[in-house]
């Protein structure tokens, strides 16, 4: 594989791993938006 | 330091990391998905729910939604951990060596450091979102299988799978705690099915990876204690799950369809059993690890059904 396949397979890579990150970030603010809600009603 | 050197740089960084194929070309999401052992994570995940299900009282969806998240977090964080501490060993395994750290796609720190920041933040989110006992009994959960089986008894004696296969029995007491705030006799009874299903399933499996084992320098059974011996093991300890199996229909946690369904699933897998210690074949031992996975799932499978057509509690 030449020098400039594997860059563009290690930027793909890492795009993949930030989007990944970015979604798992996402759902835990919405999470921790909506959890007060629910403790609250609960009670 | 100017754009072009900066360019440089970062050029070299990446050179440096794709080099020799140390780190290959990145490790990708999937990757890290791997390092949470996404199949153990299932059947984690279902007993756990089943604990939740069967539990007395109710949970809001949302919470319960989340403590069973927490609960397959914190099994992926301790897989993590665990890749990370055994990466020496599941690089000479067969079986594991293409795991991601083993494998070199991630680096050990970064395995570590995953792990442990899931594992704090499952126990934490359980703590806040849903009670303190569930999250207690998760950290506990965790640290038994990370300090416990992997740093302790995994390499230094036989019996590795039966003292740490508590690790993988919590789940349905930590599902019933999420909905109770306590423990009580009932979930001990589903922890018991699943510590004492453990060894069988286990030792199914390291008989025809005995060899890998060895290799590893791993002192499971029947590399210890030879093929004879675990054959006659795991059929002492398929009879003393069947009692254990049967436990929910006498202390009331389930009814009569558990207890039929739970009745013939024991006597094939005691069947299983019998036929391991009879016939020497890897093929026969692999049919009974197969096995010993539908068996599992079955029986918690069955206590959900018993209890949603009302003959349970």
């Amino acid at each position: 594989m030449s020098r400039t396949e594997e860059r563009k397979q290690f930027d793909r890579r890492r795009r993949g791993r930030n989007l990944a990150l970015l979604a798992v970030l996402a759902a835990v603010v919405v999470l921790l938006y909506f959890l007060p809600f629910v403790r609250m009603g609960g009670q | 330091m100017s754009p072009p050197a900066a360019s440089g740089a970062i050029e070299r960084g990446v050179e440096a990391l794709t080099q020799g194929g140390v780190l290959g070309a990145g490790a990708s999401a999937g990757d890290y998905l791997a390092l949470l052992k996404p199949r153990v994570m299932s059947l984690v995940v279902f007993t756990g729910l089943v604990g939740l299900y069967l539990a007395p009282g109710g949970l809001h969806p949302f919470l319960a939604f989340i403590a069973v998240l927490c609960i397959a977090v914190g099994a992926g964080a301790s897989g993590a951990i665990n890749m990370w501490y055994d990466r020496d060993i599941d690089a000479v395994m067969v079986r594991t060596k293409d795991r991601p750290v083993a494998a070199g796609r991630i680096a050990p720190g970064n395995a570590l450091g995953f792990g442990v920041l899931l594992a704090v933040g499952a126990v934490a989110l359980m703590g806040i979102a849903v009670n303190w006992v569930a999250a207690a009994l998760l950290a506990l959960t965790i640290a038994y299988y990370v300090f416990v089986y992997t740093a302790w008894l995994k390499r230094r004696t036989s019996q590795n799978i039966v003292i740490g296969g508590a690790s993988g029995a919590f789940p349905p007491m930590i599902g019933w705690a999420a909905v109770t705030g306590d423990v009580s006799v009932a979930p001990l009874a589903l922890f018991l099915i699943i510590f004492m299903w453990t060894p069988p399933h286990f030792w199914a499996l390291a008989l025809y990876r005995a060899g890998d084992y060895a290799k590893a320098g791993v002192p499971m059974l029947p590399v210890v204690a030879g093929d004879r011996e675990t054959r006659r093991q795991i059929l002492i300890y398929t009879v003393l799950l069947v009692p254990v199996a049967l436990a929910p229909a006498y202390i009331g946690l389930s009814g009569p369809v558990y207890g039929a369904a739970a009745s013939l699933l024991s006597t094939a897998f005691l069947a299983h059993a019998w036929r391991v210690l009879c016939d020497r074949r890897d093929v026969v031992a692999k049919r009974m690890f197969g096995f010993s996975i539908v068996y599992l799932f079955g029986l918690f499978a069955m206590l959900v059904v018993d209890k949603a057509m009302g003959l349970g509690w």
